[in-house]
């Protein structure tokens, strides 16, 4: 590692004394978190790139293994902070799959519209931090005041802004609140049109369209190789989309298209998500519109916690209560693996049970993770400039990449 | 004796005004970014934020001054004062009004006037890239040194279409002192069209190409590459702390002010009035009345709680205002003085309008606007121009 990391040494045997190694971040304003690039330069150009990942490792996969079941959702909020929901929902799905559990369809067509709105959300920020970095301040507050709507939507559903944890084994934590439908049917009003106001913005600005058209191409066939995934692949033309292709808590009910473009540049993938957050809204509304009646938790008893009457009243519940609270769920020995489409594209949980209250072993096929294996290929014998446009067009998380 | 006597009183008035504009310019410029973008801006300090600019001076006076390891400590403590010295000099040969009697005395309203005005202006920008291009070299940091690189190329690629847009108006003039330039700019055609060099000179093209370059040669956005935040931290000021960095920032909005205030002489007639003169009189009074009635009425429907005191506050300084203007020897030089910092104030206001709304060029886009369409512009207007002046004088 150190040897790539030090491209001086190899910059003094080659002779090319105009070359000068920029070291951008871990703590520079255009990397999003914590990644490390070293940039080998020659004038503005990029001539080497050496992305260095790791500053957010937090061996959370490790942690999975001395916490139980229930207890693991609380970590997969920590993974990504912009897709909170979906790490909840990729998890409890897993998890599910071992259990052999059917969760009701309240709580699938509930799940389904908080991940679209985590979808919304992710989209948002991505987009805020995006135009930022090109020098375009005006965006990001705009966006930001749709995602202070959404944030305030996750506080009233789970009581948290960001570490949500609504999501869990066997449905949902809680009954939504009262007034739900009247605060998430508002704001889908008011967002077709705030969304155009950000199209107004940039679509016709000349500089930002030449700042992002043409810029950051590669190969599909080099994409698929290097594990790039979400909106950045279906702006390359593939219509990946683990929605459509593996669907999953009835998604094959809903009715939405995967948007995808040919021209596989930063413009195409802005292009991409502002579709999807188009497309997002339309899941929600059907969502909001075929909301089914019922229970928001499987009637597993030995899975979720019995209702607090009846643990009071009846001693088999009671029983039941303290199994679960004391030792926590057992899930029967086995290994899944259960992907979702995470706002940054293909979330994975591989799960392996040895049938006891605690996950063997729990890892994550994270989307930013390939995404960012993409960048050297991505910047080199670009600008600086350009290097700063293509890395946000990656939507990478750090947390969600290091783990 | 009379002279110097005026001299001293005109240097001594201006250049602490001066220094209390560069501040409070850029409460502006908080206050109007904040609006566009949902913000209420500086609100704390004072009231709507009024003391924040002084809060911010005894901020940055009282700050560590850090200076990093391997820096060239001569340049780098000159860099930022030099390039301030470039900015704030340029001002003296800029005038704000015309030749006034005052208690008997021929009084200029400005501070120098000497008769290669722009010259001195346009040799000054030229100089100011050094303040930028030292303190990028000096500060040892890659950053910075990058950020001064892409000073340089920047500012004397598009000093050549600035000076050739410049150069149109002064053929119609037929001079280089700004006062004289402005006089020439008198009158109007017809009784409504001003026979100002942007409308009867047919500059229009011109002026843009200046605006164009106006916003690259201060680095504003959408040309501030210097010091491109995303990209290069903060670029040539990045190991910049305390009155360094103030330096540099009152050598920027003093930049501002400059190119402003040239558009005004050289395009937008400097000090004589859009309408015709019997109006002109009343439009200071009328725009201060209005003001005042806006503040009056928004203190009574007020939205925040301390509006119900300082908006009527502000009502009765803009009522006042607009009562001084109607004073007779005070108000004609009031008058002008009116015109001329509101049109540079319209430009400036440009300036921060741009910086909330458009991103930022790329390297290589920028002097490729610079070379391949300002240039040619630039040069095909002055050609006109001249060809016109020579026409149309014989």
């Amino acid at each position: 590692m150190s040897e790539t990391l030090t491209p001086t040494a190899e910059t003094e045997k080659s002779g090319h004394t105009r070359r000068m190694t920029l070291n951008m971040g871990p703590q520079h304003p255009s990397t999003h978190g914590v990644l490390r690039v070293v940039l080998e330069l020659e004038g503005e150009t990029v001539l080497k790139c050496t992305p260095d990942i790791g500053f957010l490792h937090t061996g959370i996969e490790k942690q999975f293994e001395s916490l139980n079941w229930q207890q693991g959702i609380t970590l997969t909020d920590r993974v990504d902070y912009l897709a909170n929901l979906s790490n909840n929902l990729a998890y409890s799905l897993a998890v599910e799959k071992l259990l052999q559990v059917e969760i009701p369809p309240k709580a699938q067509w509930l799940r389904v519209l908080l991940c679209e709105l985590t979808r919304i959300n992710s989209h948002l920020v991505w987009l805020g931090t995006h135009c930022l970095d090109m020098g375009a301040m005006t965006v990001f507050f705009l966006c930001f005041r749709e995602r202070e709507d959404i944030l305030r939507l996750f506080e009233m559903f789970a009581g948290q802004r960001l570490m949500t944890s609504y999501i869990r084994v066997g449905g949902l934590a809680l009954d939504p609140p009262r007034g739900w439908e009247k605060r998430v049917r508002s704001f889908m009003e008011t967002l077709p049109s705030r969304v155009d106001e950000y199209e107004t913005l940039l679509n016709t600005n000349p500089i930002w369209v030449k700042r992002t058209k043409g810029v950051g191409l590669l190969p599909v066939e080099e994409m698929l190789e290097m594990g790039m995934t979400g909106p950045c692949i279906r702006a390359a033309g593939l219509p990946m989309d683990a929605r459509k292709m593996m669907p999953y808590s009835s998604y094959e009910k809903f009715d939405f298209n995967v948007p995808t473009s040919t021209d596989n540049d930063v413009y195409a993938r802005y292009a991409i998500r502002i579709a999807e957050i188009r497309e997002s809204i339309k899941i929600i509304n059907q969502a909001m519109a075929g909301m089914p009646e019922g229970p928001v938790q499987t009637s597993a008893p030995k899975v979720v916690l019995p209702e607090r009457e009846k643990m009071k009243t009846q001693m088999e519940s009671l029983i039941y209560h303290f199994k679960i609270v004391t030792e926590g769920i057992s899930v029967p020995a086995g290994e899944v693996f259960q992907v979702v489409e995470s706002p940054r594209g293909e979330l994975g949980y591989y799960i392996v049970s040895d049938g006891t209250s605690k996950p063997l072993r729990v890892h994550m096929r994270t989307p930013s993770f390939g995404n960012l294996q993409a960048l050297p290929n991505l910047i080199e014998d670009r600008m600086i400039a350009d290097s700063i446009a293509i890395m946000g067009s990656l939507d990478f998380v750090l947390g969600d990449c290091d783990r | 004796m009379d002279y110097l006597l005026v001299s001293v009183i005109k240097t001594l008035l201006i250049a602490p005004l001066l220094l209390a504009t560069l501040a409070y310019i850029v409460w502006v410029e908080r206050k109007v970014i904040a609006h566009v973008q949902l913000r209420v801006g500086p609100y704390f300090v004072g009231p709507h934020g009024l003391l924040q600019p002084i809060a911010d001076a005894v901020k940055l006076l009282t700050k560590e001054d850090f200076i990093p390891s391997g820096v060239n400590h001569f340049f780098y403590w000159a860099a930022p004062w030099l390039g301030l010295m470039f900015a704030v000099t340029g001002i003296a040969v800029i005038p704000f009004g015309p030749t006034v009697d005052i208690f008997g005395t021929k009084v200029n309203l400005g501070l120098a006037d000497i008769n290669i005005g722009l010259l001195w202006i346009l040799g000054l920008g030229g100089m100011g890239v050094y303040g930028i291009a030292l303190a990028g070299w000096s500060s040892n940091n890659k950053y910075a040194l990058m950020g001064a690189l892409r000073s340089s190329a920047q500012m004397i690629s598009y000093e050549l279409p600035m000076a050739l847009a410049l150069a149109a108006p002064l053929l119609m003039s037929n001079s280089l002192n700004l006062r004289e330039v402005i006089e020439t700019q008198a009158g109007f055609v017809y009784g409504v069209i001003p026979n100002w060099n942007l409308f009867t000179g047919f500059q229009l093209i011109g002026f843009i190409v200046y605006m164009i370059c106006a916003f690259a040669e201060t680095n504003r956005v959408p040309f501030d590459l210097p010091e491109a935040e995303s990209e290069l931290v903060a670029g040539f000021h990045v190991e910049y702390s305390s009155m360094k960095f103030a330096a540099f920032f009152m050598a920027e909005y003093c930049n501002m002010i400059i190119v402003c205030s040239v558009a005004t002489a050289l395009f937008l007639g400097g000090w004589h009035p859009i309408v015709p003169p019997a109006v002109a009189t009343f439009v200071p009074t009328l725009l201060f009345g209005i003001s005042a009635g806006f503040l009056f009425y928004h203190g009574m429907n007020n939205i925040r709680p301390n509006d119900r005191y300082s908006f009527p506050f502000f009502g009765v300084v803009f009522a006042v205002l607009a009562l001084v203007f109607l004073i007779p020897g005070v108000g004609p030089i009031l008058n002008s003085l009116f015109w001329f910092f509101g049109k540079v104030g319209f430009l400036l206001f440009f300036f921060i309008w741009v910086r909330a709304t458009l991103p930022r060029y790329r390297y290589d886009q920028l002097m490729k606007i610079a070379w391949l369409f300002l240039f040619p512009v630039a040069l095909a207007n002055l050609v006109l121009t001249a060809f016109f002046v020579t026409l149309f004088n014989k």
